[in-house]
């Protein structure tokens, strides 16, 4: 017990680890309102995309999906914070970070909006079609708010991933929640720091996992 | 009433790749006119309706309204259509909206009224079917019958010239038939000019102009209801009508 305790729950590192792990708290807030907004409206763009009446350009948003659905996201941002150096591309780590979540995030995003603009029915369009509306007009008011609405606890749930996968973020020494936790875990040869980081996720996305938790039994309930 | 048709439907032709559901049709609708077509299921008569506000694109002929070739490219179709209503067979309100909501959308985002003056005679539309006291009701609260009634009065709402029904009652229980079928009435005494595509074969001898006849993609025959129902001159027309009336 004396064991665990001073090893895990230790006090004295706590007080000590606590301004740098506060920091980088700071930046996963950051890291995450910039890659949610981000993975979002890239996943939009795709959906959107997808729905284009020119065949090739339907064809291509599939591959993309297809493509960075497949890549594994951690290979993914190594390969653009320390692969795309060797072709002369040498971005920020900042940058590289926002890239590669664009990149894959924008791919599952757009999977659920897809899924959420189908479920829309054609005669909802073709009514706001007949009283005049554009199609612009017509995606905008009438079958995104309802194409979200029928997709909402996948958006949530897809939300929580990307919130919990900016840790990768830690590879390319952006000092995040758990760069910084790690960091202070080998320099007090103590595991505490990485339990503080693992409350503060937990503080920060529990009222998220609520949330998914109601909506997901509200819409079953109204069904 | 004018002598030139409001809706001058020419040679229209469409296919569905090798499916040929329109074989050169020709209709002329007059202002003022409520025009019925009546045919069994595939002949083409939800198509042609379809094709009057290019919710279709037809593959050859044309469909001029007002003086318009709507078929044309260079046509600006989502001006066209704020002059043609449209009412569908399963309504298709938006659900996310309000009564009122569905009714202002458009005169909010194609008229670009103030919201206000949106909602006003949106009101005032709706009044007209009936339904003053359901404004901010959501369709899910509303009966099929009232849903409808808040379709029209969505097409009504822009002051168009003309209205497409497609199978309005075809959705609705029995008894909810008539309240929609008494507001078509009720535009018809108004001058509304109408294109109806509808089984209601009792509303079309009582309240048609013009009834028209359509079978594997042609007009067979067309002319008053009591000629077409009565005494058709086609045996096609003859066969449908004495399968359908009894």
């Amino acid at each position: 017990m004396e064991f665990i305790l001073q090893n895990f729950f230790n006090w004295d590192i706590v007080t000590q680890a606590w301004p740098l792990l506060l920091r980088g708290f700071g930046m996963t807030l950051i890291l995450m309102a910039a890659v949610i907004p981000v993975g979002c409206i890239g996943g939009l763009t795709v959906a959107l995309l997808g729905q284009s009446r020119f065949r090739a350009v339907r064809w291509m948003t599939i591959i993309y999906v297809d493509f960075f659905r497949a890549f594994p996201p951690l290979v993914l941002l190594i390969f653009i914070y320390a692969g795309l150096p060797f072709a002369g591309i040498d971005l920020p780590a900042i940058v590289s970070v926002c890239l590669a979540f664009l990149l894959n995030s924008s791919a599952y995003y757009g999977e659920v909006f897809r899924a959420g603009i189908e479920s829309v029915g054609t005669g909802q369009a073709e009514a706001a079609r007949s009283t005049g509306l554009s199609g612009f007009q017509t995606t905008t008011y009438v079958v995104l708010p309802q194409a979200i609405r029928n997709v909402l606890p996948d958006l949530v749930s897809n939300t929580l991933e990307v919130a919990k996968l900016t840790s990768l973020a830690s590879v390319v020494a952006l000092p995040e929640l758990l760069y910084s936790a790690d960091m202070a875990r080998s320099v007090t040869f103590n595991a505490t720091p990485i339990v503080m980081a693992a409350v503060l996720y937990l503080v920060l996305l529990w009222p998220l996992v609520r949330l998914l938790s109601r909506i997901e039994h509200g819409s079953m309930s109204s069904r | 009433m004018s002598d030139s048709p409001i809706l001058d439907v020419q040679g229209l032709r469409k296919s569905y790749g090798k499916l040929e559901v329109l074989k050169g049709v020709d209709l002329a609708v007059r202002e003022r006119e409520l025009v019925f077509i009546i045919g069994p299921s595939g002949s083409g008569k939800s198509t042609l309706l379809r094709c009057c506000n290019r919710l279709e694109e037809s593959n050859g002929g044309a469909v001029i309204f007002d003086g318009t070739d709507i078929t044309a490219k260079s046509t600006n179709i989502n001006a066209v259509r704020q002059k043609i209503g449209m009412v569908f067979q399963s309504f298709n309100l938006y659900p996310h909206m309000s009564a009122e909501g569905n009714v202002a959308l458009a005169l909010r985002k194609v008229l670009k009224r103030p919201k206000a003056e949106a909602l006003e005679r949106a009101r005032a539309a709706l009044d007209r079917v009936g339904l003053s006291d359901k404004a901010e009701n959501y369709p899910n609260q509303l009966s099929g019958g009232q849903q409808q009634r808040v379709a029209i009065a969505r097409a009504l709402a822009l002051e168009p010239k003309m209205v497409l029904f497609d199978e309005p009652t075809s959705a609705l229980d029995p008894e909810l038939v008539g309240s929609v079928l008494e507001v078509m009435r009720d535009l018809r005494t108004a001058g509304m000019t109408m294109l109806v595509v509808s089984h209601e074969m009792r509303f079309a001898r009582e309240a048609a102009d013009r009834v028209v006849f359509m079978d594997e993609g042609h007009i067979v025959e067309e002319g008053p209801p009591e000629q077409v129902f009565g005494d058709p001159q086609m045996p096609r027309t003859r066969d449908f009508v004495s399968r359908i009336d009894h």
